[in-house]
């Protein structure tokens, strides 16, 4: 979103290397949600919404708590509510922050076709630009999470940039800063992993929450935001929070060996066709001798 | 039916009316149009060509409209000519002597009608391949529309998209190189209509019999 001093690490769509690759080293950087102190008190929407310079986005009232059913493209950060009835027969009350989850090998960016539309800076954050973004919706394939949204009237992608005007100057991002209970935090990957741990550690330990634990799945190398859960069994409980997220078999398939497979033989069709008329020429049905043979 | 005469002065043979030759070209340039900003879109070192062509937000943009042209031409070559692409005996044997027509000897070939078997397989290949785009493509033109819970045919039309536009690339490319190089006359035929007598009785002996039988020339 910002023309941010931050250095690139992966191009969308990009031939050849990245530019400055590898030329600066610089600290993972990370959310940190721990759902079990959040109260979803949705300040952290109103925080993203105002510091991201956004309009008002109409709510919708669904009978739940929730702002409305999913983000949107001036909407990037949105509490997911679920009253989830335990085995017991007793009620637990879940809310989840949902934003774009800054994968380390983020699915947009894979099936982006648009050179420079999404970029990956080098302390993690994956950001749109929407200058070379050409609105075709691939991200939108590509993302194991929604989180893409088109703009039918700019035809261009947004989500959250995890505040990248923000990070490069050393300030934590809005919704972070928003937090009244001290459910969001925001650091370096290693100081939030340890700190995740920590916090889960102390609700099998002191709450009974046997199996809570940190969510930051492989399946995409890790993400950008991670979460801690009262119940990371079940992370669909959350707002539909995947188990193992990946990049879709699909986008994979088609970005790899179909394009490998398609590259080899279109290439080899055509120096086959070369060939073949290096070897046979043209048919030669008009040349007097061939017509003459031919009679009636 | 009533038939335009197609023996005509100079030892020529009419192969194609107006209309099939003008849905012809509006089917090759759209079809053009929507490989290349397709192969833009395929590959990063094929990015260049979008912006060649306007720009990449151009071509997201008018792709699917021409993507639309592409499949009603294909539509109606269907309504002239898949009577005369159904396969029959002849395209059995027409198989088996296959390496003969890669060869140049088509004196070996079996007596072919107004289409040979190969250009018929490529007739329907077009035509089932116009479809399967089509269908994948308008899931990838209202791609952000569709529901987090149908997100797999998101997911199958990228495949059968991309899939299906490299086979039809690959006939394209054959096509072309028949069309224009490795046989005489057939690019002529396409434009100006029509074709020499020893072209009609060397590639197409049997199309040749059919209008010798309907002419209405005085012999």
């Amino acid at each position: 979103m910002s023309q941010a001093t931050l250095r690139i690490q992966k191009i969308s769509g990009h031939a050849g290397t990245v530019p400055g690759e590898d030329t600066q080293r610089e600290f993972t950087v990370c959310k940190l949600v721990d759902t079990t102190t959040c109260i979803g008190c949705k300040a952290c929407e109103v925080a993203c919404v105002e510091w991201n310079d956004m309009p008002f986005s109409q709510t919708t009232f669904d009978n739940t708590y929730q702002t409305m059913p999913d983000t949107r493209w001036n909407y990037w950060n949105l509490i997911l509510f679920n009253e989830h009835e335990r085995e017991d027969g007793t009620l637990q009350w879940l809310m989840r922050k949902h934003q774009c989850m800054h994968c380390a090998e983020p699915g947009c960016l894979e099936a982006c076709p648009a050179d420079g539309a999404i970029v990956q800076y080098t302390n993690g954050v994956v950001d749109f630009q929407q200058d070379h973004c050409i609105g075709c919706g691939y991200c939108v394939t590509g993302c194991p999470f929604n989180i893409p949204k088109f703009n039918s009237v700019t035809k261009r992608m947004y989500k959250c940039s995890l505040c990248t005007d923000r990070v490069s100057q050393g300030l934590e991002p809005a919704c972070i800063k928003s937090c009244p209970t001290g459910c969001l935090h925001f650091g370096s990957k290693d100081d939030m992993k340890f700190l995740a741990e920590k916090r889960a550690k102390q609700l099998r330990e002191h709450f009974g929450y046997e199996n809570a634990g940190v969510y930051d799945p492989p399946g995409v190398g890790g993400t950008g935001v991670i979460y801690v859960l009262h119940d990371a069994t079940k992370p669909e409980l959350y707002g539909g929070l995947p188990s193992n997220p990946t990049i879709p078999l699909a986008v994979k398939f088609w970005k790899h060996p179909l394009k490998w497979l398609g590259n080899i033989a279109l290439v080899g069709g055509l120096i086959g066709l070369f060939a073949h008329y290096l070897r046979f020429g043209p048919k030669a049905h008009d040349e007097p001798d061939v017509a003459s043979k031919e009679g009636d | 039916m009533s038939h335009q005469e197609q023996l005509l002065p100079h030892d020529r043979v009419l192969r194609y009316e107006f209309n099939e030759r003008m849905n012809h070209w509006v089917a090759a340039g759209s079809f053009i149009y929507l490989m290349l900003t397709g192969l833009a879109f395929w590959s990063p070192w094929l990015f260049w060509i979008a912006s060649a062509l306007g720009g990449a937000e151009l071509s997201r943009m008018l792709h699917p409209w021409i993507g639309l042209v592409f499949f009603v031409a294909v539509c109606y070559m269907f309504a002239l000519w898949s009577r005369q692409m159904n396969f029959d005996s002849v395209d059995a044997q027409w198989w088996k002597s296959l390496h003969y027509y890669i060869q140049n000897q088509d004196d070996k070939m079996p007596p072919a009608g107004r289409y040979n078997a190969g250009q018929k397989l490529l007739f329907w290949s077009f035509f089932g391949g116009a479809i399967l785009l089509l269908a994948s493509g308008v899931v990838l033109w209202f791609t952000e529309s569709l529901p987090w819970s149908l997100r797999w045919m998101r997911y199958i039309s990228v495949v059968v998209h991309a899939g299906t536009a490299l086979l039809l690339i690959g006939n394209f490319m054959i096509h072309i190189y028949m069309g224009v190089f490795a046989e005489r006359g057939a690019f002529g035929s396409v434009i100006r209509g029509d074709v020499s007598l020893a072209f009609a009785k060397r590639y197409h002996p049997g199309w040749y019999k059919e209008i010798v039988a309907n002419s209405n020339r005085p012999k």
